[in-house]
């Protein structure tokens, strides 16, 4: 996983929003994982179109952070979901 | 009192045929017959009352799923309702159309059930000839459907001195996970525990099978291992925790905390024909008898555990010691400890490979696995 990736959720794991608890959650084989916000965030943005710098590019326009500060968090924030099997490239 | 956490998921026991007879099944030794099974209206309606409940993940089940002609339909139907579908199933229903229907109706995962490494000894257990065969042809239409695949293997002494071999039947069917279950000692493998109940030697061989493996095979197959009680430490937190995370609806429209619970006489257990499912979940008597830890009796009331295991699991607590309400005897703590751990050695040892196969007959059909 770099900056010219293109990540994707990964065979059977699905993002949606779960009405009745008010949240969003990832739904994967034989389990729930519930992604802080960050998270949801990102994964909003996971598409399997999408590299990796252009999801940190749109999320420089909505946090006030510095773009290297995001691009640091986003890599990091992917490597994790990507070894929990929630997402591919 | 407020309402409790909505349930995550759903067991949908579609069925209770199958046209497997694995001694070790979970479903209860009183199988419900075809006539009393639930129609596809009112299934449909469940998944309806389930969506609106809070209910992210339908286990589609049985017996065996597959018998039921309308079982794209109800995949369909949760998939509306933005339900995510997982398939339970002994593969041998079910060929590359049928899968490739499922998964235009919305199926999401597979959780395919193997027997054994081998196909003589994996049709013996199974009580099906043939059916070794058809699973991993099936394995390989799930996978062309590209829909991500658990194996399933439960274990028990007949098959143990194969888990290498289960584990690489598993990688060559291109599993994504492998879900190694020792079989639960209740119902049928209750009746079936002499010829299953696995040596204290054959379960410290596989926690070491499963960790070389797990090392192995990292980012290739995941490995669940799910420890047998006898042999724990604490008990393990059943279905989550009685009425916490998962609710279960029978063939027949029973609405139970967990697959086993019908054999605790003491529930007073509703339809889904009685109410709406939402009603039974919050405040159902069968729900409420063991719902968190104010029921709980000592040794669990004043145990740092009792929010973690919730004292293990009900239905084992009664068919050895007597009382529901009584700590699991898998736990270490509980007074009758000692006895289930005399009760599991005396099985181990107890020499026969004979068992009876689940099913209907009155007349039950018995089996043995063949020497490799």
């Amino acid at each position: 996983m770099d900056e010219t990736s293109i990540p994707r959720l990964a065979t059977g794991v699905r993002l949606r929003h779960d009405a009745a608890r008010g949240r969003w959650v990832v739904l994967a084989p034989e389990r729930v994982v519930v992604p802080d916000e960050t998270a949801v965030d990102v994964l909003r943005r996971v598409d399997g179109a999408a590299s990796v710098t252009a999801i940190v590019d749109a999320l420089a326009g909505e946090y006030d952070a510095p773009a290297e500060q995001i691009r640091r968090d986003v890599l990091e924030l992917l490597v994790d979901l990507e070894q929990r099997g929630l997402i591919a490239v | 009192m407020s309402a409790p956490e909505p349930p995550m998921g759903l067991l949908a026991e579609l069925t209770h045929r199958c046209p497997l007879g694995c001694p070790y099944c979970s479903n209860p030794v009183e199988l419900t017959r075809a006539g009393a099974e639930l129609d596809t209206a009112t299934w449909l309606r469940v998944i309806d009352e389930a969506a609106e409940l809070g209910v992210l993940q339908l286990h589609l089940s049985g017996g065996e799923p597959a018998v039921r002609p309308d079982l794209a339909a109800i995949t369909a139907r949760a998939a509306e309702r933005g339900i995510y579908t997982n398939l339970i199933t002994a593969g041998v229903l079910l060929d590359e159309a049928g899968i490739a229907e499922l998964r235009e109706a919305g199926l999401e995962h597979v959780q395919l059930s193997v027997q054994d490494s081998r196909a003589a000894q994996a049709d013996a257990i199974g009580g099906y000839a043939g059916g070794h065969a058809k699973k991993r042809a099936f394995a390989e239409a799930v996978r062309a459907a590209g829909l991500p695949l658990t194996v399933n293997a439960v274990v028990h002494r007949q098959n143990l001195d194969r888990l290498s071999g289960i584990i690489e039947l598993a990688l060559g069917m291109g599993a994504d996970r492998l879900e190694i279950a020792h079989a639960q000692y209740h119902g049928w493998a209750y009746a079936n525990r002499a010829a299953l109940m696995p040596t204290r030697a054959q379960v410290d061989d596989a926690v070491a099978t499963v960790e070389a493996a797990r090392y192995r095979l990292e980012g290739v197959m995941a490995i669940d291992h799910v420890l047998p009680d006898y042999d724990a430490r604490y008990p393990k937190a059943c279905m989550g925790g009685w009425g916490r995370r998962i609710l279960v609806v029978t063939p027949a429209g029973r609405v139970l905390p967990c697959h086993a619970a019908e054999t605790i006489p003491e529930l007073t257990v509703e339809t889904v024909r009685d109410r709406p499912l939402a009603a039974i979940w919050n405040d159902g008597p069968a729900f409420e008898r063991f719902r968190g830890t104010a029921w709980m009796p000592e040794p669990c009331r004043s145990c740092e555990r009792r929010a973690i295991d919730f004292g293990g699991c009900r239905c084992q607590a009664l068919a050895l010691t007597g009382d529901a309400a009584n700590t699991d005897p898998a736990c270490t703590l509980s007074p009758y400890h000692d006895r289930l751990r005399a009760l599991a050695e005396q099985d181990a040892a107890g020499g026969t490979g004979c068992f009876v196969y689940r099913g209907y007959a009155a007349q039950p059909r018995r089996g043995a696995v063949p020497g490799t």
